[in-house]
């Protein structure tokens, strides 16, 4: 979106800082193998001082393992690291730190029940004695806060604060014990759009005081967006590295995957039929009593998929629950094909199943998946009790791991090995397990909650393709994501969420992106309008 | 980041246990060396006297058939992810069914009384464990704190019935009337000559069956996948559609239904009376068999038969060895369950560390993660 703007500065930040340390960090001919796996092939990567430099690849390309022989949790089998022009052997993160390397990962490093000021001294305390570090780490952060417009107030308890503001926390960490070159794990997997935003924001700050970025991510969107470079891996091997302004996600797409990539859903006409979900009056608490879900009423028509926007946390989630029978409702009533669903007890998801409707849940390995099960297992979890896994009290395991196979041979779930143990398939395949599971059944309904989190690019047009064929085989189907894009490119109307309420309904063709989000914030349609 | 590949399963279920029961059996053998004793000879001195002959052996059998009724009942409920530590109090509680059905059909034979003492120590049994199962389902109480409890007032009550209620008119000491001979289990001595003098009956036969039922029950029926699945991940149960406060309250009931078989063979098979604390920790030991059995009835099996071994071994010592008294046994044994089940993971990173370096293709990778240290 703001990318010309930053390009514009790109040249003057290079030229800036000429000469032969032009490269914050060099790395040629990196070789690590894992067993069997090759996970990095021969990899040459240059990062130029004072850039944001994206990698991108699908889960299991090499990227992390990559950054983690620079952040020396790793030593390379063989090959050279360059850090400031200058050849290093990073033993340990330590040694790293001390070249200026910092690291912020995917999931937060943080004492939750410390404050900000302690999480960032913790492990850098000058002293025995911590009143002294604090005050200095103190004044510190206030400088750090301010060069670099990260705001975070340092008495707050990690668990008081926002995962952005965690996020924070985690970069001023970094910056706190001197870091130059940050390396940045899918730093907005668990952001909303607004923090993302915000994360972005201060990404471009660091930019222009000269620190260097690498920005791990599989969403394009955001390498478009904010990087000056972008490199490309597939399978172990650095495919390309090329200059954001002069490529586009199409290209992006195509060589991360090797193949074309739809990243448009393409899909017909939508011919709504009769209501095949109705949801009226439904209110919900979650586990604190908190009232998330208020007096939402609508209604899903066969044939059509409604989306559910939102920024997390208002609500969407707990309306799922309470739809498939994993949370009690307060009021309200759940009617699926005419038939009204009695959802009080710890059992009501048999019988939400049992009227007819699937759930593909938000957090597959919380919810959807025992994962430490065997494939086959999972196949059939939530449908153990139906007559042709056996009758009665015992469990037909051969019915049981034929109709696995035949499941996972359709969906092309990889490896086709029924008795793996789930927790070793790729993020992909796990949701292509929980899909064909739930699909398979031809139910009427379908919930979907984040259907391609985590999910690889190709694995995503398969999942998107899938849940339009359901559509389009007359099936009613409920979508919830926090990815825009997908909401968008998939539903055929959406509904908007905020603060418990449906505060809005649109039209995924006509509306723009901008009107989309003031209805997130909580400004109605009306409103919006004007 | 230092995580360590887990160990091919051949070694996770046989290795490990064995370098755990040999370590166990060198610090007991330092032991035995410190107060000036031949550990080799005392070692030598427990393999006998629980192999050693027909009687030495039954005796180990009449021991293992306890701890395999205790050791299903753990692990039945781990695989749940419930830990039932009151196999003590449930087992101790059913004597009561034992003996009260026992007493009632004095005058008829052991056929009859047989099968209806067995499904009145379940029932006890299984009452006593269902009600922590209740207050862990629908309370939130948990099952640890309940059941431990529960031993507690098994303990007392069973003080209680015996003193003032089931008292022999005749007798002075706090034990019921004999039951009358025909009621009793016979004893496996009755039909194999080689089992001579020693208590070991019936119920081993039950035992023995119980092992193959409880491996059906836990991988091949659907109450065993709604209970695996809850073990795993309760949130998944709850999306399968299993009712986990039901599951959670039958799965106790099945625990305390086995563990208060341990009744059954004790009071109907050896006792031939109810006395106080005829369990004998049977309910503690369970936990270790299960633990080193790896919740698996084969592993329970063999382990319910090494920890048969070692009591009725441990108890032969203290005759051949002078020197080494009765409590010397006891430190043996508890030595075997600390290293077998309270520490048996104690080997496990350093076993996991020795495969890789041993496989060539991991050594590299070892050797990184070691000189890559403890950072993460």
């Amino acid at each position: 979106m703001t990318s010309e703007g930053t390009n514009a500065q790109r040249p003057e930040t290079a030229a800036a800082k000429p000469g032969a340390s032009d490269w914050a960090i060099e790395l040629e001919k990196i070789n690590k193998r894992f067993g069997p796996v090759h996970a990095n092939k021969d990899i040459d990567l240059s990062v130029r001082r004072g850039t944001i430099h994206g990698i991108v690849g699908e889960n299991g390309a090499g990227k992390s393992t990559l950054m983690s022989i620079l952040y020396g949790f790793y030593n390379a089998d063989s090959g050279t690291i360059k850090v400031n022009g200058a050849i290093q052997n990073i033993t340990d993160s330590r040694h790293a730190l001390a070249l200026g390397i910092g690291m912020v990962h995917q999931h937060f490093m943080l004492v939750d029940n410390f404050t900000v000021l302690e999480n960032i001294i913790l492990g850098a305390e000058d002293s025995r004695i911590l009143g002294t570090s604090l005050s200095r780490a103190r004044s510190e952060l206030g400088r750090l806060e301010k060069e670099y417009d990260l705001k975070v107030n340092p008495d707050a308890l990690i668990e008081d604060i926002s995962v952005g503001q965690q996020q924070r926390v985690e970069i001023l960490k970094a910056l706190y014990r001197g870091a130059d070159i940050l390396i940045l794990d899918e730093p907005t997997g668990v952001l909303t759009p607004k923090e993302a935003d915000d994360l972005f924001r201060v990404l471009r700050t660091l930019r222009e005081q000269g620190k260097t970025v690498i920005l791990i991510t599989h969403k394009l969107r955001e390498i478009m967006a904010i990087t000056d470079a972008v490199s490309v891996m597939r399978q172990g091997e650095m495919v390309k590295t090329l200059e954001t302004a002069k490529t586009n996600p199409e290209e992006l797409a195509e060589l991360m995957v090797g193949r074309r990539v739809l990243l448009r859903v393409e899909k017909g006409e939508s011919h709504p039929g009769k209501p095949l979900l109705k949801i009226t009056n439904l209110t919900v608490a979650d586990d604190m009593g908190v009232v998330r879900v208020k007096d939402v009423s609508f209604a899903v028509r066969a044939g059509e998929i409604v989306g559910i926007a939102g920024v997390s946390g208002n609500g969407q989630t707990e309306l799922l629950e309470a739809i498939t029978g994993m949370r009690d409702q307060r009021a309200g009533d759940v009617i699926v094909n005419g038939h009204k669903l009695f959802l009080k007890g710890d059992d009501g998801a048999s019988r939400a199943r049992a009227a007819g409707l699937a759930h593909v849940p938000e957090d597959r390995q919380r919810m959807g998946l025992v994962t430490n099960f065997q494939a086959w297992e999972n196949a059939i979890l939530g449908y153990q009790n139906s007559a042709e896994y056996g009758g009665g009290l015992m469990l037909d395991g051969t019915a049981a791991r034929a109709a696995a196979t035949a499941q996972m041979q359709r969906f092309d779930v990889r490896p086709l090995n029924i008795s793996l143990k789930t927790s070793l398939f790729s993020g992909g395949n796990q949701q292509k397990i929980v899909l064909a599971r739930e699909i398979g059944r031809d139910p009427d309904v379908l919930i979907v909650g984040q259907p391609t989190r985590g999910v690889d690019i190709g694995a995503i047009e398969f999942i998107h393709n899938q849940i339009v064929k359901m559509r389009d085989a007359g099936k009613a189907i409920l979508l919830v994501s926090v990815e825009l894009d997908e909401i968008r490119s998939l539903a055929d109307r959406i509904l908007v969420m905020f603060d418990g309420q449906i505060v809005g309904e649109a039209d995924p063709a006509t509306a723009t992106e901008g009107e989309l989000g003031l209805m997130m914030a909580g400004i109605s349609n009306r409103e919006a309008a004007q | 980041m230092s995580v360590l590949k887990p160990l091919p399963r051949w070694a996770d279920v046989v290795l490990l246990p064995l370098l755990n029961l040999t370590l166990a059996f060198v610090v007991s053998g330092l032991v035995v060396l410190a107060i000036g004793q031949n550990p080799l000879h005392a070692m030598w001195a427990i393999a006998t006297g629980a192999f050693g002959s027909g009687y030495n052996f039954g005796y180990t059998l009449y021991y293992a058939t306890n701890f395999i009724f205790t050791g299903l009942a753990v692990a039945l409920a781990a695989h749940a992810g419930l830990f039932n530590i009151g196999g003590n109090g449930q087992a101790y509680v059913a004597g009561l069914g034992v003996i009260a059905v026992a007493l009632l059909l004095d005058g008829t034979h052991w056929i009859i009384v047989m099968p209806l003492a067995m499904l009145a120590a379940m029932l006890v049994g299984g009452i006593w464990a269902f009600i922590p199962g209740y207050l862990q389902a629908k309370r939130g109480s948990h099952v640890v704190i309940t059941t431990i409890m529960f031993n507690f007032i098994a303990a007392a009550l069973m003080v209680y019935m015996l003193n003032y209620v089931l008292k022999a008119p005749t007798g002075m000491a706090p034990e019921s009337r004999m039951i009358a001979p025909d009621a009793r289990m016979p004893r496996l001595a009755e039909f194999i000559d080689f089992f001579r003098h020693t208590p070991v009956n019936l119920s081993l036969f039950l035992a023995i069956a119980l092992l193959v039922g409880v491996y059906y029950l836990i991988w091949h029926t659907k109450f065993g996948f709604a209970l695996r699945t809850l073990g795993q991940n309760p949130t998944a149960s709850r999306y399968a559609g299993f009712s986990n406060s039901k599951i959670i309250m039958i799965v106790m009931t099945m625990s305390g239904a086995l563990a208060g078989l341990v009744a059954f063979n004790e009071v109907l098979g050896v006792q031939n009376r109810l006395v106080l604390d005829f369990v004998a920790d049977a309910g503690f030991v369970g936990i270790a068999v299960a633990l080193m059995g790896r919740n698996h009835p084969f592993g329970i099996g063999l382990a319910a038969l090494l920890f048969g071994a070692l009591y009725q071994g441990g108890n032969e010592l203290q005759y051949v060895v002078p020197g080494l008294t009765r409590e010397m046994v006891v430190i043996i044994q508890a030595l075997v369950i600390l290293f077998t089940g309270a520490m048996e993971g104690l080997f496990r990173p350093g076993l996991q560390f020795a495969f890789m370096l041993f496989t060539p293709e991991h050594k590299a990778e070892a050797m990184a993660r070691e000189s890559a240290g403890s950072e993460s």
